[in-house]
């Protein structure tokens, strides 16, 4: 009898169905299940957040939520960010800012940077370090990574008032 | 070889996107577990949970039977090795101890060898099957203290091993590997010269490199018996010697697909899981792939040593040094190779002092076998060296920075392995640090202390192989075969654009398999940008000559009669006969023969790297917790060819340093068990433990190098935990010689906490 | 991991009874930050995993009829940190909850599944502790109440029978002159366990001169948080100065039962529980008073 159960979720904004068993994390499935290989596994456990993804509009590890609980959910991950091959702010931030090494965190702290600019569109430097505690990176010292999404903060700022909140 | 190009450089210098940057920021880049093949399988590890002990049975029959498994292995199903040593530039390695530590065969020497691997449908089933496995083990006392180790009635970890030392190997077992010792001028009789004399001893812990992504490989054989290898690694020619001894198969029968790899710093340049890969691939007929978990990586990889130095250093009341007496016993691990010699040579390279004695020991201990960690050996012997400077410069009351400054090496000083050094940039990096806005910022309040230390590292050379294929466009394609840890194929593409005069947008580098490229040692040492930045530059050199061949053709004059200048070909006897490179491309390259070069080089020339920082803390009296208030980073790089990705090394190693400083270390108990093999209590930096990383980049070009590079990417993770030591030395009143200076340790010695 | 069941049941007595079935071989999945690392790990192998989030009396943050907050167990810490009430009332639940894990793991991590953890060192239980929360805990035979402090009964260990779950935390209604602070030490600034931590909830004479009473709570300092009894019943009557402050630390700490394991040493950690004591209850009695702490 199979273990295996049914999910439908939006990722990325698409609406996708897949199966897994219960001990399968969200991780696990969107890798091996789905192909979205953008986030990675670094601890499995919670403590580098590279396999983070932003669920509901919630930045989570995607190592701690089980596949099933995806249920319904909207998730968004890395490959999700760019638009019809415009990058968003944040990763240009990166790319600009030589924020990135071996570029294993990146996704990771991308998707975290974006959860926190989403909601905190002014962060101060202390604040982002803050928020960006839960993500490891062992390559740039995180100097670099600080000062791109303080860039990208100020970069989507701008954007937001030309475009009058179109965008 | 000379510096032919001189600043100011057209590229050289510029910042321009990283080319593998695009994938990196969107998710795309395919890193090592990122592989996936079409009937793959997934493969778990059965570890040892003991430090010590034979091993006398293995039972797979459970595991086997469990559905969903399609293999087991074990060492039985391995070839013996050769006892030959490899050199594979970080190190060098005994191939028939490689092979028993990727499969254990008789013996397991530390809690997490591997004994016996299984591959199935999914990770989960595997890990289930491996529960499955029964091992029956005879215990046996661990070891794992170096000191213990060396002491006569320590249980050994292997019965044959003799001590190798410059008297020959010794009669009886010992743990002790190896014993070296440098030696010059006449110590005793410096120290009778000296007015002030220091004697320190000196404790560090075993650390890990801490790269994100955990090893992973996936091995697939075709029905005709070429194995090919996927794995993120830093060196796929490495993999492929490793894998070629191992596994007791013909080089031309494995190619090796390096991956883009998540960090490696040193500890992805041996192997642990592509043999095993390999062999359950052959069982089942499948692509299998591995990956570590990040306890297995802690476990079972290659940490760095853990350290007893004693140094003594005596100068004399003017402020010079006058002897060193450097005693440095580092753990090895399971197996011989701890980086103590180059600790030995690195120690005392930033001074010039006439008499000196380096005493190094490599131990065996019941730990993971070591591995090289940036700079390998360098940290810790700083660790110990700069605080000994710190406390001479202060009891003759001079300015720690400028005591340096009056003693350092210079060109010519007799450096590491007795050589004098060529051109190098010490005394510049002193300066620019006693000149620094930081240096020169008063550090006010209480329990605050800013502290110096300076450092030296080596830069390999060794053998690089390109290949540069220029399009009908004339753009060009730079096919290299160092795999890019930091950003070097940028700064390879940067010196091929500038070799050729061409835009760095003309030039696309990519990172090739063992089939597709010449040899290439691995990327570590701090070679890269150096040694395989001169191949670059004679491949360039040598699509310049072509080049200008086919335009001595195409305008009908001889080719004596052409110069190539900034990116223009130009007739001297007709300046209308003149074109650029990508003009003329597009005019030759449609007919005729493919313009293709090649270099090939053993990099020679190396130039020494150093580094000085500058730390300032503040240590929480009541908790001992250290707060880095602001931290400066000033080194040496030769040339910058990428500024940014200059500075990336500068505070990445940095940073690394300030974790080995105040919080990384393994826990171990009695029994030999890591009690802290996570993230959560193997403490690295978050961006909330650190400021902003401050950058001074000294430019002393390298004169045997095109473009005066020296390697920037392991000397700045030497002086900071000495830098950090001694400024809280300095905020505190006490001087902290064990490692890590964690609020527990600071708390124990500064109110006597015990 | 090893093969496990997952439910995800829609009310509480679909949950008991599911409970009930399952005699103890069920865990309750709330945000999973704890329960599926141990999971993976093998250190607990639960059959089924009991999932929460769908039962609105654990996902509900709602007004108590005596004025006080009634908080779903399994709500997320970030949605708790969050909401207006509970920072303007409890500031201290906010200053613990906010510290447990980073960013991600305060969209997940819950207080039920802090408290009922029973981690010695959990950052959130001593501040519920000296807030006087209370558990309401729901099972086979229906209802009933713990006090917070009540639920650890060893490292790892709660005190709800197989067939119980925590459903919610309740408050009470804020005390005129009373506030609570908690700080905990950790070696790095983010990310830890804590090495010690402590709340202490103060309520002061309405001219803030003299202490009338107190709660101290410490944990990480034994196998379970505890309440430093008597430290806390010496404040009845004392005045509010540093010197009452260093004096109630002191015997705070002289009530710890530290040990000696890697993230800390007993003399550390019995150190840790008076400087930490002493912090708290100056920012306790400094919230009290009306400025801000």
């Amino acid at each position: 009898m199979s273990t295996r159960t049914q999910v439908g979720a939006r990722i990325n904004g698409e609406d996708t169905e897949f199966l897994c068993e219960p001990r399968q994390s969200l991780l696990e499935v969107l890798r091996e299940g789905l192909g979205l290989t953008g986030s990675k596994e670094g601890c499995n456990n919670g403590n580098c957040g590279a396999c983070n993804v932003i669920m509901d509009g919630s930045l989570v590890n995607s190592c701690l939520v089980l596949a099933v609980e995806a249920e319904g959910r909207e998730i968004q991950t890395i490959e999700g960010l760019a638009s019809g091959g415009a990058l968003h702010p944040i990763q240009h931030a990166f790319l600009e800012g030589a924020a990135l090494q071996c570029g294993i965190c990146t996704p990771g702290f991308i998707m975290s940077a974006k959860a926190l600019l989403d909601h905190e569109p002014e962060p101060t430097e202390e604040r982002v370090r803050r928020w960006l505690a839960g993500n490891l990176c062992r390559c740039t010292g995180y100097d670099k990574i600080v000062r791109a999404v303080l860039d990208s903060s100020v970069q989507m700022r701008d954007t937001a008032r030309s475009d009058g909140g179109r965008s | 070889m000379t510096t032919e190009h001189k600043a100011p450089y057209r590229v050289i210098g510029t910042r321009p996107l990283r080319p593998d940057g695009a994938d990196k920021v969107t998710g795309k880049a395919q890193f090592g577990a990122d592989i996936r093949l079409s009937g793959m399988l997934y493969g778990r590890i059965k570890r040892s949970p003991h430090a010590h002990a034979r091993i006398k049975r293995v039972d797979v029959s459970r595991a086997a039977a469990l559905p969903g498994v399609h293999a087991v292995v074990t060492a039985a199903d391995l070839p013996g090795a050769e006892d030959r040593v490899a050199e594979l530039g970080e190190g060098s390695v005994n191939m028939r101890e490689l092979s028993g530590n990727v499969l254990a065969h008789d013996k397991v020497l530390y809690r997490g060898h591997a004994i016996a691997a299984v591959a199935a449908v999914d990770a989960h089933v595997a890990g289930q099957a491996v529960d499955l496995i029964e091992v029956e083990y005879e215990l046996l006392p661990p070891v794992l203290d170096a000191r213990d180790a060396m002491r006569p009635e320590a249980p050994l970890l292997d019965k044959n091993r003799r001590t190798r030392s410059m008297a020959g190997p010794a009669d009886g077992p010992s743990n002790v590997a190896a014993h070296y010792q440098f030696i010059s001028g006449d110590p005793e009789e410096g120290f009778a010269e000296a007015d002030v004399v220091v004697e320190r001893e000196f404790a560090t812990r075993m650390v890990h490199q801490g790269y994100i992504e955990p090893h992973a490989a996936t091995a697939s054989w075709s029905s005709d018996g070429q194995l090919t290898v996927w794995t993120c690694t830093q060196g796929a020619f490495a993999v492929r010697d490793q894998c070629v001894a191992i596994l007791d198969i013909p080089v031309s029968k494995i190619r090796v697909i390096p991956t883009e790899i998540g960090g490696g710093f040193g500890g992805k340049t041996i192997v642990y899981l592509e043999p095993v890969a390999a062999l359950l691939a052959k069982r089942t007929g499948r692509p299998v792939k591995l990956q570590m978990d990040r306890s297995e990586v802690f476990e079972a990889t290659g940490p760095t040593s853990g350290v007893n130095a004693r140094v003594r250093m005596g100068a004399t009341r003017e402020g010079r040094i006058v002897a060193a007496d450097v005693e440095l016993i580092y753990e090895a691990g399971a197996y011989p190779g701890s980086p103590v010699m180059a600790a030995c040579m690195t120690a005392l390279a930033p001074y010039e002092i006439a008499n000196t004695k380096v005493d190094g020991y490599d131990v065996v201990v019941n730990k993971p076998k070591v591995a090289a960690y940036r700079a390998p050996g360098a940290p810790a012997a700083a660790f110990a060296v700069e605080q000994v400077v710190d406390e001479l410069a202060e009891k003759l009351d001079i300015d720690p920075l400028r005591f340096r400054l009056a003693n350092t090496s210079r060109e010519g000083t007799r450096g590491p392995g007795g050589r004098p050094f060529p051109r190098i940039g010490h005394e510049e990096c002193l300066e620019a640090a006693l000149s620094s806005p930081h240096y020169n910022t008063p550090l006010e309040g209480p329990s605050r202390g800013r502290g110096v230390a300076t450092g030296f590292w080596f830069n390999g050379g060794m053998r690089s192989s390109v290949t540069v294929i220029v399009n009908a466009d004339g753009s060009v394609s730079l096919v290299e075969g160092s795999t890019d840890i930091g950003g070097s194929r940028a700064a390879l593409a940067m010196q091929l654009a500038e070799t050729l005069g061409v835009g760095i947008d003309d030039v696309r580098p990519s990172v090739a398999d063992t089939d597709a490229v010449g040899y290439n040692d691995v990327t570590g040492g701090s070679r890269v940008t150096f040694a395989t930045g001169i191949a670059v530059h004679e491949a360039g050199m040598e699509v310049r000559r072509q080049m200008t061949e086919r335009a001595a053709a195409h305008w009908h004059v001889p080719a004596s009669d052409i110069t190539y200048e900034d990116g223009r070909l130009t007739c001297t006897s007709d300046a209308q006969k003149s074109a650029t490179f990508r003009e003329m491309a597009l005019q030759v390259l449609r007919t005729g023969e493919p313009l293709v070069a090649t270099g090939s080089i053993v990099g020679r020339g190396v130039g020494a790297a150093f580094s000085t920082q500058i730390a300032d803390v503040e240590v929480d009296p009541e908790t001992g917790k250290v707060q880095i208030l602001r931290y400066t980073v000033v080194q040496d790089v030769g040339t910058a060819i990428h500024p940014a990705y200059v500075e990336g090394q500068m505070q990445g190693g940095a940073v690394q340093g300030i974790g080995w400083a105040l919080n990384e270390e393994y826990c171990y108990d009695d029994q030999g068990r890591m009690a802290n093999a996570s993230f959560l209590d193997y403490r690295m930096p978050t961006a909330l433990d650190v400021p902003m990383i401050d950058t001074i980049i000294v430019e002393v070009p390298n004169p045997r190098h095109p473009f005066g590079v020296r390697g920037v990417g392991e000397v700045p993770i030497v002086p900071p935990l000495a830098a950090i030591a001694n400024a809280v030395y300095r905020a505190t009143g006490v001087r902290q010689t064990q490692l890590p200076m964690s609020p527990r340790r600071i708390l124990e010695t500064t109110l006597g906490l015990s | 991991m090893h093969q496990i069941e997952y439910a995800a049941p829609g009310t509480l007595a679909a949950a008991v009874a599911l409970l009930g079935e399952r005699r103890g071989s069920a865990s309750i999945l709330a945000g999973g930050t704890d329960i599926i690392v141990q999971a993976r790990e093998g250190r607990r192998r639960p059959a089924l995993l009991l999932d929460v989030k769908k039962i609105p009396e654990l996902t509900s943050i709602r007004t108590a009829a005596d004025g006080g907050l009634i908080i779903g167990a399994a709500v997320p810490c970030a949605r708790l940190c969050a909401h207006g009430d509970v920072a303007r009332l409890y500031p201290a639940l906010i200053e613990a909850a906010g510290l447990i894990g980073g960013t991600a793991i305060q969209s997940r991590a819950s207080l039920g599944g802090n408290l009922c953890n029973a981690s010695p060192a959990a950052d959130s239980i001593p501040a519920l502790m000296a807030l006087g929360a209370v558990c309401e805990i729901a099972g086979a035979t229906g209802t009933r109440e713990l006090p917070a402090g009540e639920m650890c009964t060893g490292p790892g260990a709660n005190a709800l029978r197989e067939d119980e779950l925590l459903v919610a935390l309740r408050l009470p209604p804020p005390v005129a002159n009373s506030a609570a602070a908690f700080e905990r030490f950790t070696p790095r600034n983010e990310m830890d366990i804590a090495v010690c931590n402590c709340a202490a909830g103060v309520t002061l004479s309405a001219d803030g001169a003299t202490f009338i009473s107190g709660r101290i709570a410490l944990g990480a300092v034994g196998p379970t948080p505890l309440l430093a009894e008597e430290a806390s019943a010496a404040l009845a009557g004392k005045p509010v100065t540093s010197s009452t402050i260093k004096q109630i630390a002191g015997m705070a700490a002289a009530a710890a039962r530290p040990i000696t394991d890697m993230r800390g040493s007993a003399a550390q950690r019995r150190h840790l529980a008076e400087v930490l004591t002493r912090r708290v209850m100056e920012r306790a009695v400094a919230r009290a008073k009306g400025a801000q702490a």
